[in-house]
C-alpha cells in the first residue's frame, strides 16, 4: 500500500486548499485549478509516453482536441431536421438523444452527453491506434516531425469544417451529468463540486499510470526506452508496448478533453493547435520526463499561472523559453536537477 | 481547363516549389554538419523577409535585402554558438526540443518587434498590376525573380561544396566527422558555418518572395514544415532530390486548389509527408541503404 501513500497525500491535499479558498474568500481560484487539472491529465499521460516508454509526440493537443469536438459536437448538432428519418428514431428509441432547448428557447434534440462523450473517446482510441502502428515504427526527428504533421492535419480539419464551426469553435456547450446530482459545468454554483470532479479524475489517471509503471507493462518500457534493440532481444514485444502506451495517452488526453470542454461550454481551434502540443512537451520536460509526479505537480502549477493570465501577452514566449532552458542546463527536469553534483563536476574540471 | 489555367497553376507551383526546396536545402546543410533537424529553419526566411521590410524604409531594396541576409547570418550563428555549440553529446531528442523551443522564441521576438501585421516588400520591378506574357499567358516578374534568385541559389551553393575548400571541409564533415577532425578540421567551426549559411540562404529567398507571398511573424511554421516534407520526399541530405521533390510538391499544392478547398492545402502536403514517412522514410530519391546508415 505505499504506492497509494502519495495519492493519500494528494487527496488530503486537494481538499485543504478546497478549504483554504473558502476561509480566504478566494473560491475563484478553483475555477483555474479545476482547468488545470484537467490539463494535467494529458500531462501525466504524455509523461507516460514520452519518459516511460521514450516515444515523442508532438500532437497530442490534436487527441484532446478530438475528445473535446467530438462531445462538443454531437451535444449541440441539432437532429431536429433529420427526426423523421430512420436512424435518428432509433438512436432516439435506444435513448441516446435527448430533447432540450438552446439558448434561444429553440427545440434542440442532440446526443445525450454520455453518448457524445463515449463516441468521442472511442473514436479517437481507433484514431491513435490507426495512426499509432505507422508512427511509432519512426525514431527521432521522423517522430516528431510525423506527429507534429498529424497534430496540423487534425487542426486544419477543425479549423476547415463547417460542423465544428470554424474559427469560432464550437460553444453552448451542455453539462456533463455523471451521475444524478454530479454535473461536468462551468456554471457558478457548481464551481466547488466540479473542482472535485477534476482533481478526482487527476487522482484516479495517477493511480492508473502509477500502476502500470510499476508493472510488468512498465518495466518493459523502461527497458524500451534505454535500448530498444535489447529490449526486443529479451522478448519484449517492442511495437506492441508502444502502441498500448500511445493509446492510453491518448485516451486520457481525449477524456480530459471532453470534461473540459463541457466545464468551459465550449471548445475552440486553438485547442488543438501545435502551441499547446509543444505545451504540453515542455511541461513534461521541466517535470522530469521520466518523473510523474514532477510532470503532475509542473502541470498544475504552470497551467494555474497560465490561466490565471500572470504571463500575459508573452504566454507562449514563457513555454519557449522553458523548454530552451530545461534542455539546455537540466534535461532530466529541475526535480531532478542535482546541484551539488554538478558543482562537484564543474570543480573537478578535467580530472575525470 | 484551358490551357492558360493550367499554365497559371504550373507557375504558382514552381513558385512555391522552389521555395519550398530552398527551406529544405537549409535543412539539409545543418542535417549533414550536424545530424539535427533544425525547427527553427522557418523562422530565418520570416526573419530575413521581415528585416529587409524594415530596413527598406529607410535605404535603398538592394542594399536593404543584402543587410537583411547579413543580419540572419549572424542571428544564426548566435544560435549556434548559444545553444547548440557547448553541448556535449547532445541526445536527438534533446537538440529537438531546443531547436522547437528556439523556433517558438524567434516567433514571439517577431511578434513583439513587428506586431501581426502583414507586411510585403515592394515588387522588384512594377507593381503588382504589371505582367509579362510568357507561353500565353500573364504571370507577374516577381515570379521570374523568384525562380532566378531561387536557382541561382541553387547553383551557386553546389558550386561551392564542390569546387571550394571550405565547401569540401563541410562535406568531410558531413561524411565522417571523426575523420574531418583529424584531417585537422575545425568541426565545430563547420556547424557554425552550416547554421549562418542556411540561415543566409532562407533569409534570401524570405526576401524575394516576400512581395507575392507577404510576410508575417508566424509565417514560418508552415514553410519549416512543407520544407521537411521536401527534404524527406528528396531524401534527408541530397540537395539535388530537395529541388525535385519541391517543385513535385508546388505543383501538386496548386493543383489540389482546383480540387479541394484552399483550407486543406496544409492538409494535403502534411498527408503526404505522413504517407513518404510510413512507406518510404528515405525519400523518393534517396537510397535505403544510405539512410540506415544515419542516425537517428
Amino acid at each position: 500500500m505505499k504506492r497509494y501513500r502519495p495519492l493519500a497525500i494528494l487527496a488530503v491535499l486537494v481538499v485543504s486548499v478546497q478549504l483554504l479558498t473558502h476561509w480566504t474568500g478566494t473560491p475563484y481560484y478553483l475555477t483555474q485549478l479545476t482547468m488545470a487539472a484537467y490539463y494535467s491529465v494529458v500531462i501525466i499521460g504524455l509523461c507516460l509516453l514520452m519518459g516511460y516508454a521514450g516515444q515523442i509526440s508532438l500532437g497530442h493537443a490534436g487527441f484532446f482536441a478530438i475528445g473535446g469536438y467530438m462531445s462538443a459536437m454531437l451535444t449541440t448538432h441539432n437532429l431536429l431536421p433529420y427526426q423523421d428519418q430512420g436512424w435518428v428514431v432509433l438512436l432516439d428509441k435506444i435513448g441516446f438523444l435527448v430533447a432540450s432547448e438552446d439558448l434561444y428557447g429553440g427545440a434542440l434534440l442532440a446526443f445525450e452527453p454520455w453518448v457524445a462523450a463515449l463516441v468521442a473517446v472511442i473514436l479517437a482510441m481507433v484514431i491513435a491506434f490507426i495512426i499509432g502502428i505507422p508512427i511509432l515504427k519512426l525514431k527521432g526527428h521522423y517522430l516528431a516531425m510525423g506527429t507534429l504533421g498529424f497534430g496540423i492535419i487534425v487542426y486544419r480539419v477543425f479549423l476547415a469544417s463547417e460542423i465544428f464551426g470554424e474559427a469560432d469553435g464550437i460553444s453552448e456547450v451542455p453539462g456533463f451529468t455523471l451521475l444524478p446530482g454530479v454535473t461536468v459545468t462551468g456554471s457558478f454554483g457548481a464551481r466547488i463540486g466540479n473542482y472535485y470532479i477534476a482533481w478526482g479524475m487527476l487522482i484516479i489517471a495517477m493511480a492508473l499510470v502509477l500502476n502500470l509503471i510499476n508493472s510488468r507493462v512498465g518495466r518493459a518500457l523502461r527497458a524500451i526506452h534505454g535500448a530498444e534493440d535489447a529490449a526486443n532481444a529479451m522478448g519484449i514485444d517492442t511495437a506492441r508496448y508502444k502502441l498500448k502506451t500511445f493509446v492510453l495517452s491518448a485516451v486520457l488526453a481525449a477524456v480530459a478533453g471532453v470534461f473540459l470542454t463541457h466545464y468551459n461550454g465550449g471548445i475552440g481551434p486553438s485547442e488543438a493547435g501545435v502551441m499547446k502540443s509543444v505545451r504540453y512537451v515542455s511541461i513534461v520536460a521541466v517535470g522530469g520526463m521520466a518523473n510523474l509526479w514532477g510532470a503532475m505537480s509542473m502541470g498544475i502549477i504552470l497551467n494555474f499561472l497560465s490561466l490565471r493570465g500572470l504571463f500575459g501577452s508573452y504566454d507562449d514566449a514563457v513555454f519557449g523559453a522553458i523548454l530552451i532552458i530545461i534542455m539546455l542546463f537540466a534535461p532530466e527536469g529541475i526535480l531532478r536537477l542535482n546541484l551539488l553534483s554538478k558543482l562537484k563536476k564543474i570543480l573537478g574540471g578535467n580530472r575525470s | 481547363m484551358t490551357s492558360e489555367l493550367f499554365l497559371q497553376y504550373v507557375f504558382a507551383g514552381l513558385t512555391y516549389g522552389i521555395i519550398y526546396a530552398i527551406v529544405a536545402i537549409g535543412f539539409n546543410i545543418i542535417y549533414n554538419t550536424t545530424g539535427i533537424i533544425n525547427f527553427a529553419q522557418g523562422e530565418f526566411v520570416m526573419l530575413g523577409g521581415m528585416i529587409a521590410i524594415s530596413l527598406n524604409n529607410f535605404m535603398p531594396m538592394v542594399v536593404a535585402i543584402v543587410l537583411a541576409v547579413m543580419i540572419t547570418m549572424v542571428i544564426g550563428a548566435l544560435i549556434e554558438i548559444v545553444f547548440i555549440r557547448w553541448l556535449e553529446k547532445p541526445s536527438v531528442l534533446r537538440l529537438i526540443i531546443i531547436t522547437i523551443g528556439l523556433s517558438i522564441l524567434i516567433r514571439e521576438v517577431a511578434l513583439h518587434i513587428w506586431g501581426e501585421s502583414v507586411r510585403s516588400l515592394p515588387y522588384f520591378v512594377g507593381n503588382e498590376v504589371t505582367s509579362i506574357s510568357i507561353l500565353g499567358t500573364r504571370i507577374s516578374p516577381q515570379v521570374l525573380w523568384v525562380m532566378g534568385v531561387c536557382t541561382v541559389m541553387v547553383l551557386c551553393l553546389s558550386l561551392f561544396f564542390r569546387f571550394t575548400l571550405m565547401g569540401q571541409k563541410m562535406q568531410a564533415c558531413a561524411a565522417n566527422r571523426t575523420a574531418a577532425t583529424l584531417c585537422g578540421i575545425n568541426t565545430r567551426n563547420m556547424v557554425t558555418l552550416s547554421f549562418m549559411l542556411s540561415a543566409g540562404i532562407g533569409a534570401l529567398a524570405g526576401c524575394v518572395m516576400s512581395p507575392i507571398t507577404y510576410t508575417q511573424y508566424d509565417g514560418g511554421t508552415g514553410l519549416a514544415i512543407k520544407g521537411f516534407t521536401v527534404a524527406i520526399m528528396g531524401g534527408l541530405g541530397h540537395s539535388m532530390g530537395a529541388v525535385a521533390a519541391g517543385l513535385l510538391l508546388g505543383l501538386l499544392e496548386a493543383f489540389s486548389v482546383s480540387v479541394l478547398p484552399l483550407a486543406f492545402q496544409d492538409a494535403i502536403s502534411i498527408s503526404i509527408l505522413l504517407v513518404i514517412l510510413f512507406v518510404r522514410p528515405h525519400g523518393l530519391f534517396g537510397r535505403k541503404d544510405a539512410a540506415g546508415l544515419k542516425e537517428f
